[in-house]
């Protein structure tokens, strides 16, 4: 199966991945090799087989609904690009009207 | 500086205390022979004189390594029992988070993120007396095979410099085998552990999936990471092995079962033991130093006693595709946490947030993780997630079941860890497939969830190391770890060290983190 480079920017837009029209275009040739490795799925039987999502086969865990101690605020915050008093601050997210 | 004599060793042997391997430094510090301090320093000095030629690592702790020596030193000068890796200096790969020291995952997205919390493995390294001395380099959220999609600066492997140490976990591997750590932890999700293992001539161990807590990993592909020790020989990485495993409530995928003293089962005795060799690695792609050394090691295994069996795994050729499906289609997931809100990286000047998103992302993230959440994207949108995700899946099912049949009649599975020795740094940096293929014999164990250890078995012409990759049945590294010691104490390739020319790194200040 052959990936276009219009293919990318589509994807890129889902993904929330700003790329160069340069990169759009080497990705489209890249990926289009690696796909065709990919495309030899195809020829196994898998029949009736479970999709396996996970090697650990274990079940639902479920804990006691207790508090516990976790990061405060301030030290949650230290890392962020932008903050103003005890919230993460970012760029609009509305349409401005 | 680096030489010590030994109280009471008759033979009046001039130690370099960097040499040691775990077990050998620890009843020194034990005995009050040598103190924390003193073993600590000479790592850090190993670094020093060493680093500016190997780049293994992206921070040195050094600072932070010394303090929590004296307080070592303190504990034990009070009469305090010595704790079980008392005093030993570990390299941590830079995914895992160390509170206070800075985390990058080898990235300029994270470059200056400082985590408020430590991975459950750094608590139980630190609560058995480990030192954190430094987060060592890898390829960018461990995307890579060779360490050179680090976005800060490749790692040379210490065999020959121009050759890569493999990777993601390259500079782990690197620091291991230059005496630049005691040991080191890395993490591995198709090969990461095993093949720089490999690449650098040291015991590398991928544990079952869930054997050791994934909290405070920056998480790739969640459904195969593991984090695992990277040692010096057999026996360390079963000490190494016995701190970190065991149930952690903070990774839902936990295993949450009894487990054995690792040490305790380290017996150079295998005879009566059945050992296949699955057929499908050993065919077109495999060179031939590296099959001839194979073949030499499977000789040395049925001296030692072993039953050596043909089997195959015949849905393992489509093991790399399925991988490569899964994996990206995860990262892809995983890596929407990088959303430039609460850490890391964020483009300037944008309007509204989803435009700050994408470009934060298109700014601060490599080639080699944006290749793959595109190509996670596209075999998760809705009109590719049959085709290849779910069938992907399937076949993750047929692969785990080949490995339940062999495992009906073998105790264990060898081959080799990688199909070639440590290829030269830029050979396969332009085509990513070809890097890819480096992983194809690692990447079943982790689609399976067994636990999987490379173990050195010989050298090329040129001198580069070869491993010997050991797997085996899901939470029985017991009997890994005995096949993989018995085979250990019948070589000697764990014992060579390369020798590195020293070139001393430009620190940032007297004493200070190293800066990139």
């Amino acid at each position: 199966m052959r990936i276009t480079k219009e293919d990318v920017g589509r994807i890129s837009i889902l993904a929330r991945l700003k790329l160069s029209e340069d990169d759009q275009s080497l990705f489209a040739e890249q990926l289009s090799g690696i796909l065709q490795v990919i495309d030899s799925l195809d020829e196994v039987d898998t029949g009736d087989m479970n999709r396996m999502i996970s090697p650990a086969g274990l079940t639902n865990v479920f804990r006691e609904d207790v508090v516990l101690p976790s990061i405060d605020p301030e030290e949650a915050l230290k890392n962020a690009p932008d903050k103003e008093g005890a919230f993460f601050k970012v760029p609009r997210i509305l349409e401005a009207d | 500086m680096g030489c010590r004599r030994l109280q009471g060793d008759r033979r009046e042997t001039r130690l370099r205390l960097n040499e040691l391997k775990a077990h050998e430094l620890l009843p020194l510090i034990r005995r009050h022979e040598v103190t924390v301090e003193e073993a600590v320093t000479e790592t850090l000095d190993r670094i020093a004189a060493l680093d500016g030629t190997i780049q293994a690592y992206i921070t040195v702790a050094r600072e932070h390594a010394l303090q929590r020596a004296k307080e070592a030193d303190a504990r034990l000068a009070k009469g305090e029992p010595p704790r079980p890796l008392e005093g030993l200096s570990i390299a941590i790969k830079d995914n895992i988070c160390t509170k206070g020291i800075r985390t990058t995952g080898a990235s300029r997205y994270l470059e200056d993120f400082i985590p408020p919390y430590d991975a459950t493995v750094i608590e139980r390294l630190e609560d058995a007396g480990a030192i954190v001395v430094g987060k060592t380099n890898m390829d960018e959220f461990a995307m890579g095979s060779s360490t050179e999609n680090s976005a800060m600066f490749s790692t040379r492997n210490p065999w020959n410099l121009n050759r890569v140490p493999g990777g993601s976990s390259g500079g782990s591997a690197a620091c291991v085998i230059a005496n630049e750590a005691v040991f080191a932890l890395g993490s591995d999700t198709g090969g990461s552990i095993r093949q720089p293992a490999s690449f650098c001539g040291i015991v590398g161990l991928k544990p079952s999936y869930g054997l050791v807590s994934r909290y405070g990993l920056i998480g790739y592909a969640s459904s195969m990471d593991q984090i695992g020790p990277m040692t010096r020989d057999v026996r360390d990485c079963a000490l190494i092995l016995n701190v970190i495993a065991g149930n952690d409530p903070r990774d839902s995928q936990s295993y949450p079962g009894e487990l054995p003293d690792y040490a305790g089962c380290l017996v150079p005795e295998i005879s009566g033991l059945t050992i296949g060799v699955p057929k499908e690695f050993l065919e077109e792609g495999l060179s031939g130093p590296v099959r001839d050394a194979f073949m030499k090691a499977l000789d040395r295994l049925e001296e030692l006693g072993a039953r050596v069996v043909e089997v195959s795994l015949p849905h393992v050729r489509h093991a790399l595709a399925a991988y490569y499906v899964i994996s990206s289609a995860e990262a892809g997931s995983n890596l929407a946490r990088l959303d430039g809100v609460r850490y890391g990286y964020r483009a300037p000047g944008q309007e509204d947030s989803a435009s700050m998103m994408a470009a934060s992302r298109g700014e601060g993230l490599g080639p080699e993780v944006k290749r793959r959440i595109v190509l996670g994207t596209y075999v998760l949108s809705a009109e590719n997630r049959e085709k290849y995700f779910n069938e992907a899946l399937r076949v993750r099912s047929l692969i785990s079941r080949d490995f339940q049949e062999v495992f009906k009649t073998c105790d264990c599975l060898v081959g080799p860890t990688s199909p070639t020795v440590a290829f030269e740094a830029g050979e396969k940096t332009r085509d990513p497939l070809e890097m890819y293929l480096s992983d194809v014999y690692t990447v079943p164990p982790n689609l399976a969830g067994i636990p999987g250890i490379s173990v050195p078995c010989g050298f090329d012409e040129e001198g580069m190391p070869v491993g010997l990759q050991i797997m085996g049945k899901q939470y029985d590294e017991a009997t890994l770890l005995r096949i993989a010691y018995a085979f250990e104490q019948a070589t000697d390739f764990h014992r060579r060290r390369p020798e590195v020319p020293q070139k001393t790194y430009q620190s940032e200040s007297a004493g200070g983190e190293r800066s990139v």
